[in-house]
């Protein structure tokens, strides 16, 4: 089904209420709702949610062959399904337009920003390498579903630890986790992916962190990806609102200090989680 | 006294004049055990209730998606014309039908004109689980509005099921507590959708995040903390 079109009154206070910077939630037009990371029992299952939006990440690892033309680099999948159980818009087996864009800004986002060390998958070179398998839940949509994905795959794997390896000679031998601790991945640096809402009326400024009815009724939209080292992995717009450069600066120097204290929070409930999970041996 | 029951469960209901609500379902005579008792069992997970005398039972649960049940007011959007009606959306499975001649004095010349994504308030008359559900804008007896028809202006929010029951009880604090603060309209839909027509963006703001606050499916918040909250919005 065709995501339905909210009603007049819906669409004329929303506009209204926007162009006074208010909007429904009480945030501000600049400020995103607050994340909340839960870990489940198995590293590298996580649940993330904004407000009622909410995602489930998680990574399993197995061996492979590697293709023959990158004999040295281990494999990252990503797969994502957006079931009807996330809203009744969605339909399972076709994909609309805006779940595409989703998926391939996940691709873009977490494989292709080289956020994880591929190299460091390999096993033995041309024999064996580490295989990751990222699967994203769509579990509610409450607006902005992709910045809840890519907060939840990257804190799923940077949550995720592998079994320890080691070769003698041809010879591979994997360790139980009771045998030796899991490695964690080797992660070059952290995106996060902010997404704004432009609206048609030039007067209204964009808003941070859509949420359904303001991301229904924008006329488009901007997703910046960016780490807490200031660095730029992916922007995209789309929707044909005509933006000033300097518009579009200001708007990175905000997605700069929401990635901050995003960082600041994962690090924080990973710390957290992995207090929890220490076991002594005595 | 309230206890939980799961779908298919055996309900130990027994009257004379026996009135089921939602959730209850009663099974046909030749499946009952022993033949021509009464047999009713549970279609929802939820808590069971009855009224006073035991005539009226029902199952209190909450849930999101809508099932029209007929004599129920709802919130419906305009989706297109068909026919001599219109296609509404109620939040249902399929879109109801709201006749083009189920108005307050509408008649074949003058029918209302109704914009596709219009909000109508008004009374679900037909649900049958193999039909369409069917609106109508009027009392059938007496052919007055007696307050449905097209709203106009406003805001429409959704809100889960049971908040909307919350919302029409006459004993819940939320709505006479925010009609004492400031002049405020008020329509309240059985699918879960709420009209809410106050002076300015910012009352009809603190409207919305009240009704979000106390809904049992988000914050779930109590009486005390829900007047801390109003203080705190700005008005």
């Amino acid at each position: 089904m065709r995501p339905q079109s909210p009603s007049i009154p819906e669409k004329e206070f929303t506009y209204e209420a926007l162009k006074q910077s208010l909007r429904l939630d009480g945030r501000g037009p600049l400020e995103i709702r607050t994340p909340t990371i839960t870990f489940g029992p198995e590293l590298g299952w996580v649940e993330c949610t904004l407000g009622k939006t909410r995602v489930v990440a998680y990574v399993d690892a197995k061996m492979v062959k590697p293709p023959p033309e990158r004999p040295f680099e281990g494999t990252i999948t990503i797969h994502s399904e957006i079931s009807p159980m996330a809203s009744v818009d969605y339909e399972l087996g076709r994909p609309s337009e805006e779940e595409v864009t989703m998926i391939r800004m996940l691709d873009k986002v977490l494989r292709r920003s080289d956020a994880i060390d591929k190299e460091s998958l390999c096993i033995l070179a041309g024999q064996r390498v580490w295989h990751l398998r990222l699967t994203v839940h769509c579990l509610a949509d409450a607006g902005n579903m992709l910045d809840c994905a890519c907060l939840a795959g990257i804190v799923a794997f940077k949550h995720f630890r592998r079994s320890e390896v080691e070769v003698i000679g041809d010879d591979v031998v994997v360790h139980a986790p009771e045998e030796r601790a899991p490695v964690p991945l080797a992660i070059h640096h952290t995106p996060f992916c902010v997404t704004f809402a432009f609206f048609p009326d030039p007067t209204t400024r964009p808003v941070v962190d859509p949420s359904l009815l303001e991301q229904r009724l924008s006329a488009g939209a901007m997703s910046i990806a960016l780490n807490a080292q200031r660095e730029i992995c992916v922007l995209h717009k789309a929707g044909g609102v005509p933006t000033a450069p300097d518009e579009i600066l200001r708007l990175l120097n905000v997605t700069v200090g929401i990635a901050k204290d995003l960082d600041k929070l994962v690090e924080a409930r990973l710390r957290e989680d992995w207090a929890e999970r220490k076991v002594e041996v005595r | 006294m309230a206890s939980i029951v799961v779908p298919g469960e055996h309900v130990p209901a027994q009257h004379v004049n026996l009135k089921l609500g939602p959730g209850l379902l009663q099974l046909s005579a030749h499946r009952a055990q022993p033949p021509n008792s009464h047999l009713i069992i549970s279609t929802r997970a939820g808590q069971l209730d009855h009224s006073a005398n035991k005539s009226r039972w029902w199952v209190e649960c909450n849930s999101r998606r809508y099932v029209p049940a007929p004599q129920e007011s709802v919130i419906g959007i305009v989706l297109g014309r068909s026919g001599d009606g219109w296609r509404v959306d109620i939040g249902s499975a399929h879109p109801a039908l709201l006749d083009g001649l189920a108005f307050e004095s509408a008649t074949k010349r003058s029918k209302p004109n109704l914009k596709v994504g219009a909000l109508v308030y008004a009374r679900v008359s037909l649900a049958h689980k193999d039909m369409e559900p069917e609106l109508e804008c009027f009392d059938a007896q007496t052919h007055k509005a007696e307050g449905f028809g097209e709203l106009s202006g406003g805001f429409v929010m959704q809100c889960s099921l049971r908040m909307s029951r919350l919302l029409l009880d006459p004993k819940h604090f939320l709505l006479p507590f925010l009609g004492s603060r400031f002049p405020l309209e008020v329509a309240v839909g059985m699918n879960g959708r709420t009209w809410i027509s106050a002076k300015g963006v910012k009352q009809t703001i603190a409207v919305v995040r009240c009704i979000e606050a106390v809904d049992p499916d988000g914050a779930g918040m109590e009486e005390g903390d829900v007047k801390k909250l109003f203080n705190r919005l700005e008005i």
